[in-house]
């Protein structure tokens, strides 16, 4: 559906995105990730279209996006989002959706019912004869989500849909986000990681305009590098207990500081039973037990902070 | 072309919608009028000409103030992105937008047909002159909506449009006044006389209106609608 091969982009010195390539298909839900400056940005505008690669290419359904006779059908396929949803501020919310759909090629006896029914979809019926600058920011979200589904695109590409929305707010265009993903392909740019793994099939992490992951949220935990960890509250603290800890298999380290025991094991072990039964053993009086992998939290902030420092 | 139509319905109904529209039309009813009339009873002679010869200096100030947000704003509030995002291509935007300018230049010209309908009562007057100082109105006011489109297209800042657009299209028009013609070698004399846009307006308002003159216009409009489609291909205000 959307295959970005070797994709670069240069604003003068500065290269926003270096080598980019991935694949998408058909009823994806992408994530893209990465701290602010990443180049995500940069890499939506070359998906649809507002700005032009340096070098490699995009291709939407198997149409390359460099060619111009073939920019007005690539564009209608896409819906689309930009960052802090510009609209025209002295039109109407009814009014703006109709200009989108008739500027997207729909039809006098179609228009109506589009309209209705994005209004429908976006929740937007209370706003619909509002004027757009009076909107509060989660309904100018709302508006911006339904202009880019006004033409039923197959593709939308929402740019940060929830930054500078309040809890509720978000939770609202996640659940319409999800809603949308359910029949196409969508991929949106955040930087809080939350948000993309609640709503998406897939994460691709961009850093300094690389890809520095890519793969389902599942997928990334797993192949986290890194151990995981098994900590443990005592009551008294036992000398030899740590010694027979560290002598367990698959332990790598023990460390006891008051009171609290950290355990550092390979990713795929499972020693918890043994740990416990230590404890007991050596009557240091176990309070509590628990292991914690590295979330995908820490992997964003470790593959993220590379080469930053 | 459909699309074309759609975007410049949009462009005039945010003209009409906005209260710069009512300041820009009331100023130039008020600016051009005043003027006018001023003179008219002195000359004593039931004729426009006068009123014409005001338009290139009333609409130097009137029609920057509105082309030079039609580009300028899109970029300064993001809009841009989703308007060039849309199928269609620069040209189709481009001209779009043009059309609604011009659209509202034909609007302005048609609330001063109070003028021609007072002069019927004071006396005959030459209809066909008045009807060429009109068609020559709007060939000048459609070069200056150009310039200025394209002005607006490579700056961020609508003030700043305004301003630019104001300096170009005074350029243009001044390259033909005699007292810079006069103090330049023979052929630079002749090309300044020939690509002001003052010297083919004075020759339609004699009442002629040659091919040459129009082909004239049509060229400028269509020059700086190429150089603002360019621009916005080329996305310059980055």
């Amino acid at each position: 559906m959307i295959r970005v091969e070797h994709l670069v982009k240069r604003y003068g010195d500065f290269t926003a995105l270096d080598d980019v390539s991935f694949e998408l298909k058909e009823g994806e839900v992408v994530g893209l990730l990465g701290p602010n400056g990443a180049g995500k940005t940069t890499l939506l505008r070359l998906l649809v279209s507002f700005l032009k690669p340096d070098e490699g290419k995009v291709e939407i359904d198997g149409m390359d996006t460099r060619k111009a006779i073939l920019e007005q059908k690539i564009k209608s396929k896409i819906g689309y989002l930009p960052e802090q949803a510009p609209l025209y501020e002295d039109m109407l919310v009814e009014e703006y959706l109709e200009f989108i759909g008739r500027m997207q090629g729909i039809g006098e006896g179609e228009i109506g019912d589009r309209v209705d029914a994005v209004i429908d979809k976006c929740a937007l019926a209370e706003k619909r004869n509002a004027e757009i600058n009076t909107l509060s920011k989660g309904y100018r979200q709302r508006v911006g989500i339904a202009q880019a589904l006004i033409h039923n695109p197959r593709i939308v590409i929402l740019d940060e849909p929830t930054t500078g929305l309040d809890p509720k707010q978000r939770i609202e265009i996640r659940d319409l986000i999800r809603e949308i993903g359910k029949d196409r392909t969508v991929i949106l740019s955040s930087h809080i990681l939350s948000e993309v793994q609640s709503t998406c099939s897939r994460v691709i992490i961009i850093n300094r305009g690389q890809i520095v992951a890519d793969g389902t949220p599942e997928d990334l935990e797993r192949s986290a590098r890194g151990n995981a960890k098994i900590l443990v509250e005592i009551s008294e603290e036992r000398l030899p207990l740590l010694d027979r800890l560290k002598g367990l298999e698959g332990v790598l380290e023990a460390t006891m500081t008051e009171k609290k025991i950290i355990i550092e094991v390979g990713k795929d072990i499972e020693v918890r039973s043994e740990v416990a039964r230590l404890v007991v053993q050596s009557d240091a009086g176990l309070l509590s037990l628990a292991r914690e992998e590295t979330s995908l939290e820490d992997i964003f902030i470790n593959l993220t902070n590379q080469g930053n420092e | 072309m459909n699309r074309t139509i759609v975007l410049a319905k949009k462009e005039i109904n945010s003209y009409l919608n906005s209260p710069l529209g009512y300041i820009v039309a009331g100023v130039f009813l008020v600016a051009s009028g005043y003027l006018f009339m001023q003179g008219f009873f002195i000359a004593g002679q039931v004729s426009m000409r006068g009123f014409f010869a005001l338009m290139p200096a009333v609409l130097l100030f009137i029609l920057p103030a509105v082309t030079m947000s039609s580009w300028a704003e899109e970029k300064r509030s993001g809009t841009a992105e989703v308007l060039l995002t849309l199928p269609l291509e620069n040209g189709q935007t481009v001209l779009g937008k043009f059309l609604a300018a011009f659209s509202f230049l034909a609007m302005l010209l048609i609330l001063t047909f109070a003028i021609p309908m007072m002069l019927g009562d004071l006396g005959t007057y030459d209809g066909g002159a008045v009807l060429a100082g009109y068609i020559g109105t709007l060939f000048l006011g459609a070069a200056y909506i150009a310039i200025g489109l394209w002005v607006s297209s490579v700056t961020k800042n609508q003030i700043t449009a305004f301003l630019m657009a104001l300096v170009v299209i005074f350029l243009f028009y001044i390259v033909g006044s005699s007292f810079l013609l006069d103090s330049m070698p023979a052929l630079a004399a002749t090309l300044g006389k020939n690509l002001s846009l003052a010297t083919h307006f004075n020759s339609i308002l004699r009442g002629v209106i040659s091919l040459k003159d129009i082909v004239y216009y049509v060229s400028v409009v269509i020059l700086f609608l190429f150089l603002n489609a360019q621009a916005v291909r080329e996305r310059k205000w980055r």
